[in-house]
């Protein structure tokens, strides 16, 4: 289903001018949030059933409440703005076409859950994104969205912008609290968890941009219309970032029970110069890739699963016929050896034993002890990582592979 | 309270790893980073175990026991993955100075050969203070000098981690020389190290055959050296 929540406002208001979001009812969700308890805040957040857009899809009423029910102080609300996942550019078009959603969404965050700080973590090479919330922060601050004694209330929130320096790692949460605290952008080990040893060790709720967009229009109309938006195990509207061989690539609006095939013929006007598919990337680099017979699914959890499949961050990367796979495959290998941290042992060798097979295999050399070795090494890095970053980082070469007809298993 | 661990009911406390509950029957988990005097990291996942239920495997270094967990040190999954981390590690360090990573390498099955044919970071061995010697090549990045020297131990901040990824390594501020660190010649990181990258030069010197007497002189000589240096 076709929905305008999320890009309502964006090319319709002008990005650098407060009164401009409030005009265009801006803001409206934070002063009736105020007027709620937080608890019932909390409580309507979770009756949406909204879960987490950046990828791993926790629901989001859960995180608030385990951070709400924390007594310790201070508490922090984060925005994961790094968005660096391969063909996702969802978060961008939300932070440059209508930024004041994004802090509203945060305030009203920080209001259900007690928090007084809030950080934005912006990706690196997002100058203007970056350039619009600094203005957007101060603008909100100076009219009292933001601050100490928001409208009138005596709830405080202040917000700080952070702009990482080019990491990918740096968008796995832990290893983004270890960047904002200055320290070496690895991740930590989980438990602990966020939600009670955040950012500075304090109890922190973490949410992808788009989730916290989200946010306003379910206070505003209501957990049960949020429940009305789609299929009923992920409900609400969705961005989905089509880029690849298509006519028309772009950020689309769409509740999740919209199929692959519908995104690439009908939203994003087909593959371009008339060509076929050849395989689809469904979640980015760390997704899975999709074979042209599998364009029926709904891009659902539970619709993608059934192809092995998860909509991640919503990124959808068509490769036509034209294309030779073995360079997708490789760049993509290359990317997680280049984006490893270095931390645990399966991650740090294995993203670059993986790049050496690859690299082998795409220049023709295709010897079984390879494929046994690449299997093995996608097992190992999916099942002992650290974190998402290594265990995803087989999950495209392997799918991929399947896709070509390389007869690759799933263990 | 209690787990089940390879079958075996282990009565436990709350606050236990599964390490330390497996530990009390019996069934040693084979583990290289951690280490009793320092922080765990978990990052070797030599220790992970299959934790029925959980979506990856689990460290058990770090992992606390819930109430009739079902665990398993031994399932085909978890060997799988040592064994592979096992094969990578070999093949871009020397580990003939590790004598129980080898033994869990046989018990496992792990073709020590088998990554060989990648790349291999290669480094000079770094002899540039009386006290210790560091050679990388035996380096497995279990990262406990770092910590010993940092918050776990002396609060020294000699060592560091530099580069990323397969690039990574155990390094110093500016990949300054021993002396112009800030590093106060403690023993504690080559005492934390387990693969004996980090040795005593009294240590090396005796392996190459020289008598004490002798290497005290050449010791003697190099302080007298190095302090004129500076």
């Amino acid at each position: 289903m076709n929905t305008s929540v999320l890009l309502q406002r964006v090319g319709q208001v002008d990005p650098t001018r407060l009164e401009d979001y409030v005009a265009h009812g801006g803001f409206d969700a934070l002063r009736r949030a105020l007027l709620r308890r937080p608890e019932k805040v909390v409580e309507e957040v979770k009756a949406s059933g909204l879960v987490g857009r950046g990828g791993a899809a926790f629901p989001t009423g859960v995180k608030w409440e385990a951070v709400a029910r924390e007594s310790r102080t201070p508490k922090y609300v984060v925005c994961n703005a790094d968005e660096s996942e391969p063909g996702t550019f969802k978060d961008r078009v939300l932070m440059e076409g209508d930024p004041f959603a994004v802090l509203e969404g945060m305030a009203i965050a920080a209001y259900a859950t007690g928090a007084s700080e809030g950080y934005i973590y912006v990706r690196g090479e997002y100058a203007r994104a970056y350039t619009l919330l600094r203005s957007a922060v101060d603008q909100a601050t100076q009219a009292g969205f933001l601050g100490d004694a928001i409208l009138g209330s005596d709830f405080s929130f202040h917000v700080h912008i952070y702009r990482g320096a080019g990491a990918y790692v740096c968008g796995e949460e832990t290893a983004l609290f270890e960047s904002i605290e200055g320290k070496r952008g690895q991740p930590r080990q989980k438990p602990p968890f966020p939600t009670t040893h955040g950012l500075f060790g304090q109890p922190t709720v973490i949410n992808n941009v788009e989730t916290l967009a989200n946010v306003p229009p379910l206070i505003l109309n209501g957990a049960e219309w949020f429940r009305s938006l789609g299929p009923e195990e992920a409900p609400g509207p969705k961005l989905f970032s089509v880029s690849g061989a298509v006519n028309k690539p772009g950020v689309y609006e769409a509740t999740m029970d919209v199929t692959l095939r519908e995104l690439i013929e009908e939203y994003a006007g087909g593959v371009r110069d008339g060509g076929k598919v050849q395989a689809v990337l469904v979640g980015g680099a760390a997704g899975t890739f999709v074979g042209p017979k599998d364009l029926d699914v709904p891009m659902s959890f539970s619709g993608l699963r059934r192809v092995g499949a998860s909509p991640g961050s919503g990124a959808v990367m068509v490769v036509d016929e034209r294309v030779n796979m073995w360079d997708v495959l490789l760049r993509i290998a290359r990317f997680f050896a280049h984006e490893s941290c270095g931390k645990c042992y399966p991650c740090r060798l294995g993203t670059q034993r993986q790049l050496e097979i690859v690299t082998r295999m795409a220049s023709g050399a295709l010897r079984y002890k390879d494929f046994l070795r690449l299997q093995d090494l996608h097992a190992t890095m999916r099942d002992a990582s650290l974190c998402g970053l290594g265990q995803t980082a087989g999950n495209a070469i392997i799918s991929g592979l399947k896709v070509m007809g390389m007869g690759m298993s799933d263990d | 309270m209690h787990v089940i661990i390879d079958g075996q009911r282990v009565p436990v406390s709350p606050e236990m790893t599964i390490l330390e509950a497996a530990e009390q029957v019996g069934i040693h988990i084979p583990r290289l980073c951690v280490h009793e005097s320092l922080t765990p990291q978990a990052l070797c996942r030599l220790c992970v175990v299959e934790w029925e239920g959980a979506r990856t495997l689990v460290p058990a270094c770090v992992a606390r026991v819930q109430d009739r967990a079902v665990i398993h040190t031994q399932s085909e999954r978890v060997r799988r993955a040592r064994r592979t981390i096992l094969e990578l590690l070999a093949s871009t360090v020397d580990l003939s100075e590790a004598p129980e990573l080898l033994a869990y390498a046989e018990e496992v099955g792990a073709d020590l050969e088998r990554f060989s044919d990648g790349e291999r970071l290669t480094f000079p061995v770094y002899d540039d203070n009386p006290f210790y010697v560091r050679d990388y090549n035996k380096c497995v990045l279990c990262g406990r000098c770092v910590q010993a020297c940092g918050d776990d131990m002396q609060f020294t901040y000699a060592l560091t981690i530099s580069g990323r990824g397969f690039h990574s390594r155990v390094d110093t501020f500016y990949h300054l020389p021993m002396p112009q660190t800030t590093c106060v010649f403690c023993g504690n990181c080559v005492a934390v190290c387990p693969t004996g990258a980090l040795k005593a030069k009294e240590e090396l010197l005796l392996e190459e055959g020289l008598s004490p007497e002798a290497i005290w002189q050449r010791k003697r000589e190099e302080k007298r050296a190095w302090y004129k240096e500076r």
